[in-house]
């Protein structure tokens, strides 16, 4: 059988490409389309290091086939600065070191901004609940809890 | 290696249709999130992957006179975002956003962690005990089954080849009703139960239990619905006699294993004490409507 065309939209883009149906919308991401942003940690849904947003929900790109991303709009870390502008929490965790070997990064930003997009006053519990499918082996989580607090708290205007 | 065949059937017909074509190759596609893992691991090798999220009524919630329809592969997400859904049956919802991270509740749903056979799926107990039916198609059309009818074994159901479980039926419930489902694992999230107990229950205007059904996890290999359970509450007023003769008979009824998330003893322990509290939840939450 012929590869799969598949057209869809990737950070505000139309993006057409070809896959099988095995591959994964980490695998296209990555493979395919260069977007090496999304990082491949588990390919199991445990470690969130290829955290993406499809139509605005946060899932892991590597449980996702990439035939599904068919009409729908992909948001991926290379999308989330704005040209040479970052947003406010990439900002913020370079500010406060919310990172050490980075890997993890990618996908701590997207589901970071997934929940500030839609609650910028979470509490230190939610945060931690809503990341907790993000997995960081440097052990690096409170600077990266902070780091969503201080942003949330900036972005509100505290 | 034939190259796996992918579709997105509009309706349930046609999903059927594609099903029955593949010869019992076929698996279907809802949030991926057991599918995806056990393709990767080259567990399972469809020749054919049936994407049913197309499919407007088993990605729907509707209020109608019986009920609640759920369909099969609303995300846990969106669950927890259905307010109504969430305050008539609390103890689905809440079991079923027990279920892996914010990203996987972006996908799973409740008719692929039915599906998937596991002994330990969190919102199968929840079900369970809610009296939840399913609504199934096949090869040779619809037919509803009881949520407790569906899993026969780690990994195994009863569903014939070809059959999609469509959508939940959660029946209306009378006033003074509750529902609550409590796991138990080693930490706070992310992880499988070592035990999980749903219990939903009516009081009467004076606070008598008229009605319960109690159903646990993890204890067997198929999620039990445990009668002596319900027998212990009906009747009384939840009180710490009719407590104490639920956990017994919650513990009674386990049959589980010995693993590294716990011991067969540990396990039957826990079981009658999450029986228990699940049963004070719901029927505070009862009191409260």
């Amino acid at each position: 059988m012929a590869r799969h065309h598949v057209s869809t939209t990737v950070n505000g883009e139309p993006v057409d490409f070809l896959c099988e149906t095995q591959q994964t919308l980490l695998d296209v991401l990555r493979d395919e389309l260069r977007l090496t942003g999304s990082k491949e940690g588990c390919s199991s849904g445990d470690c969130g290091a290829c955290s993406v947003t499809i139509d605005g929900r946060l899932v892991c790109s590597c449980l996702v086939l990439g035939v599904e991303a068919e009409g729908h709009e992909i948001e991926t870390i290379e999308g989330m600065a704005e040209g040479e502008a970052l947003h406010p929490l990439q900002q913020k965790f370079l500010e406060e070191a919310a990172l050490q070997c980075g890997f993890c990064t990618p996908g701590f930003l997207v589901a970071g901004k997934a929940l500030l997009d839609r609650n910028l006053n979470p509490t230190e519990t939610e945060v931690r609940y809503w990341l907790a499918g993000n997995l960081c082996r440097c052990t690096g989580y409170d600077k990266i809890v902070r780091a969503v607090m201080d942003t949330a708290a900036e972005m509100r205007g505290a | 290696m034939t190259a796996i065949q992918f579709e997105t059937p509009t309706s349930v017909d046609d999903a059927v249709a594609a099903l029955a074509k593949a010869n019992g190759n076929g698996r279907v596609l809802a949030g991926g999130t057991d599918l995806l893992v056990q393709m990767r691991a080259g567990m399972v090798r469809p020749g054919l992957v049936v994407d049913v999220k197309g499919i407007s009524e088993m990605v729907s919630i509707e209020k109608t006179g019986d009920g609640f329809v759920v369909g099969a592969s609303v995300s846990g997400a969106e669950l927890g975002e259905h307010d109504e859904l969430k305050a008539a049956w609390p103890g689905v919802v809440e079991a079923m956003e027990l279920v892996g991270s914010t990203q996987i509740q972006g996908r799973a749903s409740l008719g692929g962690n039915l599906c998937n056979g596991s002994p330990a799926a969190d919102s199968v107990p929840a079900m369970i005990a809610a009296g939840g039916v399913c609504l199934i198609a096949g090869p040779n059309g619809r037919r509803e089954a009881p949520v407790e009818d569906i899993v026969t074994g780690p990994g195994k159901t009863s569903l014939a080849n070809g059959e999609i479980v469509v959508a939940f039926r959660f029946p209306n419930r009378p006033a003074h009703s509750g529902d609550a489902y409590l796991r138990f694992i080693p930490r706070t999230e992310m992880d499988i139960a070592v035990v999980g107990a749903g219990v939903s229950l009516t009081l009467d205007d004076g606070g008598t239990c008229t009605d319960a059904r109690v159903s646990l996890g993890a204890v067997a290999p198929t999620p039990l619905l445990v009668a002596d359970g319900a027998k212990a509450l009906i009747g009384s007023k939840i009180d710490d006699g009719a407590l104490e003769k639920l956990a017994a008979a919650a513990s009674a009824a386990c049959n589980p294993i010995d693993d590294k998330r716990g011991t067969i003893e540990y396990r039957t322990q826990v079981a009658g004490v999450l029986a228990r509290r699940a049963a004070q939840i719901a029927a505070d939450r009862a009191r409260s409507n």
